[in-house]
C-alpha cells in the first residue's frame, strides 16, 4: 500500500453554538486517509464521528455549527478555505458520502433512474441515452439484479438493502477519491450487512478510492478496515493498524471498548461494560477526557491532556502511560 | 380508506360544465331585463311557468341563466386567486422552510402579520382605492390565501429537509436553488394540491361575501354572492331570488370540501404505501 495521503485532517474542531452553551462535538481531530485504504472510525454514540464526517463535507447547519479551527486537505489543498460554490464541485466528484438510513436517503417522488441521472448529468452533461446506459452500468456494479427493470422503479418498491445499493451507486458515480461511509449498514439486517460490506470492499479495490468507514462495531472494523482510529468525546485517542489495535490496544478506552464486544465463546451471560458516562461535550474535563472512567488515571491525567505517543509501528495513542516506553 | 365521493365529483363536474358552456346552455341573456316578467317564482310554485324554470328576479332576469353565468365568475375567481395566492404561499413556504435563519424569521413574521389583517375590511379598502372589478377581487382574495399556504408548506419542508436525500443531494453537489426546485418542491406538491381543493370553498365564499357587500364584481354581471345580495330586500315575498344562488354556493363548497378531504387521504403517503 502506498502511504500517500489523499485526505489529511489537521486539528479539526467543530463546535455547536447553542443558547445553552458551546458543544465541542469535535475538538482537535487529526487523521490521515491514505490512497486505497479503508480507515475505520470507531467510537460510541455522540463521540463526534458523524460531525467529523459532516465537517469534512462541510454540510453542517450553518446556523448553529461552525468549524472553528483546523484544516481538511484533499490532495494537498485545504478545502475548508474553499467557497460554497467550489465545494459543490468537490462534493460528489472528489469526496462522496453514504449515509446511515437508506429509507430516507432517496427522494420518494423520483425513480431510481432519475436520481442516478441527476448525479451523472451534473458531472458529464451527456445525452439522455448515454446517461441511462451509464446508470444501468452503475446499478450492475453495485450488484443489483435486473438493473434494466429496477431503473424505472421508485424507492418504496425496493428493499432496504437494495436502496442502500442505489445510494452506493449514486455515491460512486462521480468516481470520488474519498468515500465517507457513515454507518452504512446499521439500518440493514445482518445477512444484508455482510453482502453490503463485501460490495463496498470490492468497489474500493476496483477503483482505488479511499474509504473513511464510520461505525461502532469492532466486528465490522476487523472485517473491513486496514487501519482504525478510535474516537472518544471529540478526539482521536488511538490510531493504528487494525490487527495491532485489536491484539494490543494501548489506550485504556480502546481496551475497554474491545473488552465490551460480546463474545459467543465465553457466554457467561454477563456483558462487560465501561463504568460511568462519557463527559458532557459542553463541559469537558481539563485533562484526559477518559480519566473520570479510567482505572489507571492519576492526577496528571485529570489536569493535562496527554500528548500523542507512539505505541507501535504506525500506531499512536493519546495516553500518559505510554510516556517513556 | 373512505369510498370515492362520486356525488361531490358529479356536482363539481356539473358546475364546471355549466360555467364553461354557459352561453350555449342559457335560454336568456343574464343581463337583459324583462320588467313584465319580474319576480316570477320557479316553475313548481303557483304562478311559475316553464318559461323561467327557476323564476326571475326584480328586473325580470332569468335566474337560471344568471346562475350559469355566475358559476363562471366564481370559478374564474377561484382559479386565479388560488394560482396567485397559492403560488406565492408555496414559494414563500419552501424558501422559508428550507433556508431557515433570518430569511425564515422575516418571511414567517410577514405571514403572522398577514393573519392579523381583517380580510374583508382590507378587500373593501382595495375596492374603494382600485375600483370594483375582477382584478381587485382576485388580489383581495389572494392576499387572504397566501399566508395559510405558506404556513402549511413551511411545516412540511421543515420535516423534509431533515431527510437524508436532501443531504445526499448536497453530497452530489446540487446547489440550494436546485435542491428546493427538484427535491423539495415535488415532495410538497401533493400537500399543495390538497390545500388548493380545500381552499376552493374559502374562495367561493369570499367572492360571494365581497360581491354581497358590493366590493366584488360590479352589477349587472351575475355572481352568486351578488345574486344573494340583490334578493335580500325581498326575502319575505320572493325568497327564491336569494335562496337559489345560496344553495348553489352551499352545494359547490360542500362538494369541494368533501372532495378535498378525500384527496388528502388519497395522497397521504402513509396510506398510499399500503
Amino acid at each position: 500500500m502506498s502511504s500517500e495521503n489523499v485526505l489529511e485532517i489537521r486539528d479539526l474542531a467543530t463546535y455547536f453554538f447553542l443558547r445553552r452553551g458551546v458543544v465541542k462535538a469535535v475538538d482537535g481531530v487529526s487523521l490521515s486517509l491514505r490512497r486505497g485504504e479503508i480507515l475505520g472510525l470507531v467510537g460510541e454514540s455522540g463521540c463526534g464521528k458523524s460531525v467529523t464526517a459532516l465537517s469534512i463535507m462541510r454540510l453542517l447547519p450553518r446556523s448553529t455549527a461552525r468549524t472553528v479551527r483546523g484544516e481538511v486537505c484533499l490532495g494537498g489543498e485545504n478545502i475548508l478555505a474553499r467557497s460554497q460554490r467550489e465545494m459543490r464541485e468537490i462534493r460528489g466528484r472528489r469526496i462522496s458520502m453514504i449515509l446511515q438510513d437508506p429509507q430516507t436517503s432517496l427522494n420518494p417522488v423520483f425513480s431510481v433512474g432519475e436520481q442516478l441521472r441527476e448525479a451523472i448529468f451534473k458531472r458529464t452533461r451527456q445525452r439522455k441515452a448515454e446517461i441511462m446506459k451509464e446508470a444501468v452500468g452503475l446499478l450492475r456494479r453495485v450488484e443489483i439484479a435486473a438493473p434494466d427493470q429496477r431503473i424505472g422503479q421508485f424507492p418504496h418498491q425496493l428493499s432496504g438493502g437494495m436502496k442502500q445499493r442505489v445510494v452506493g451507486a449514486i455515491s460512486i458515480s462521480g468516481q470520488p477519491e474519498v468515500l465517507i461511509a457513515d454507518e452504512p449498514t446499521t439500518a440493514l439486517d445482518a445477512t444484508i450487512q455482510l453482502q453490503y460490506l463485501k460490495l463496498l470492499k470490492r468497489l474500493q479495490s476496483e477503483t482505488d478510492m479511499a474509504i473513511l468507514f464510520i461505525t461502532h462495531d469492532f466486528g465490522v472494523v476487523a472485517r473491513m478496515c486496514n487501519r482504525v482510529a478510535v474516537m472518544y468525546a471529540g478526539r482521536i485517542v488511538e490510531c493504528g493498524p487494525v490487527a495491532q489495535i485489536l491484539e494490543r490496544p494501548s489506550h485504556p478506552y480502546t481496551q475497554a471498548l474491545i473488552a465490551s464486544v460480546p463474545k459467543l465463546a465465553d457466554a457467561t451471560g454477563k456483558l462487560t461494560t465501561i463504568d460511568g458516562q462519557p463527559p458532557s461535550l459542553m463541559n469537558l474535563p481539563p485533562g484526559c477526557r477518559f480519566a473520570p472512567r479510567c482505572a489507571h488515571a492519576d492526577p496528571r491525567c485529570r489536569s493535562i491532556y496527554p500528548s500523542t505517543f507512539t505505541a507501535g509501528v504506525d500506531h499512536t495513542a493519546d495516553c500518559w502511560r505510554l510516556e517513556g516506553q | 380508506m373512505r369510498s370515492t365521493p362520486w356525488i361531490c365529483i358529479l356536482v363539481i363536474v356539473t358546475m364546471v360544465f355549466m360555467a364553461v358552456f354557459a352561453p350555449l346552455l342559457t335560454p336568456y341573456s343574464p343581463i337583459d331585463q324583462t320588467l313584465r316578467d319580474k319576480l316570477l317564482p320557479p316553475f313548481w310554485l303557483e304562478g311559475g311557468s316553464m318559461k323561467y324554470l327557476l323564476g326571475t328576479d326584480a328586473f325580470g332576469r332569468d335566474i337560471l341563466s344568471r346562475l350559469l353565468y355566475g358559476a363562471r365568475v366564481s370559478l374564474i375567481v377561484a382559479t386565479l386567486a388560488l394560482t396567485a395566492g397559492g403560488g406565492v404561499g408555496l414559494v414563500i413556504g419552501i424558501v422559508a422552510g428550507y433556508l431557515g435563519g433570518t430569511v425564515e424569521s422575516i418571511l414567517m413574521r410577514l405571514v403572522d402579520a398577514a393573519f392579523t389583517f381583517p380580510a374583508i375590511l382590507f378587500a373593501l379598502l382595495l375596492a374603494v382605492t382600485m375600483g370594483q372589478g375582477l382584478g381587485t377581487l382576485v388580489i383581495a382574495i389572494s392576499l387572504l390565501l397566501w399566508a395559510s399556504f405558506a404556513r402549511v408548506i413551511r411545516g412540511e419542508v421543515l420535516a423534509l429537509k431533515q431527510r437524508d436525500f436532501v443531504a445526499l443531494a448536497k453530497v452530489r453537489g446540487c446547489s440550494e436553488p436546485r435542491i428546493m426546485l427538484t427535491h423539495i418542491l415535488p415532495n410538497v406538491l401533493s400537500t399543495f394540491m390538497v390545500l388548493v381543493t380545500l381552499n376552493i370553498g374559502v374562495v367561493v365564499i369570499a367572492e360571494a361575501s365581497l360581491s354581497f357587500l358590493g366590493a366584488g364584481i360590479p352589477p349587472p354581471t351575475p355572481s352568486w354572492g351578488l345574486m344573494v345580495s340583490e334578493g335580500r330586500g325581498r326575502i319575505a315575498d320572493a325568497w327564491w331570488v336569494s335562496l337559489i344562488p345560496g344553495l348553489a354556493i352551499t352545494a359547490l363548497v360542500l362538494s369541494v370540501n368533501v372532495f378535498g378531504d378525500w384527496l388528502r387521504d388519497r395522497l397521504d403517503p402513509r396510506l398510499r404505501q399500503l
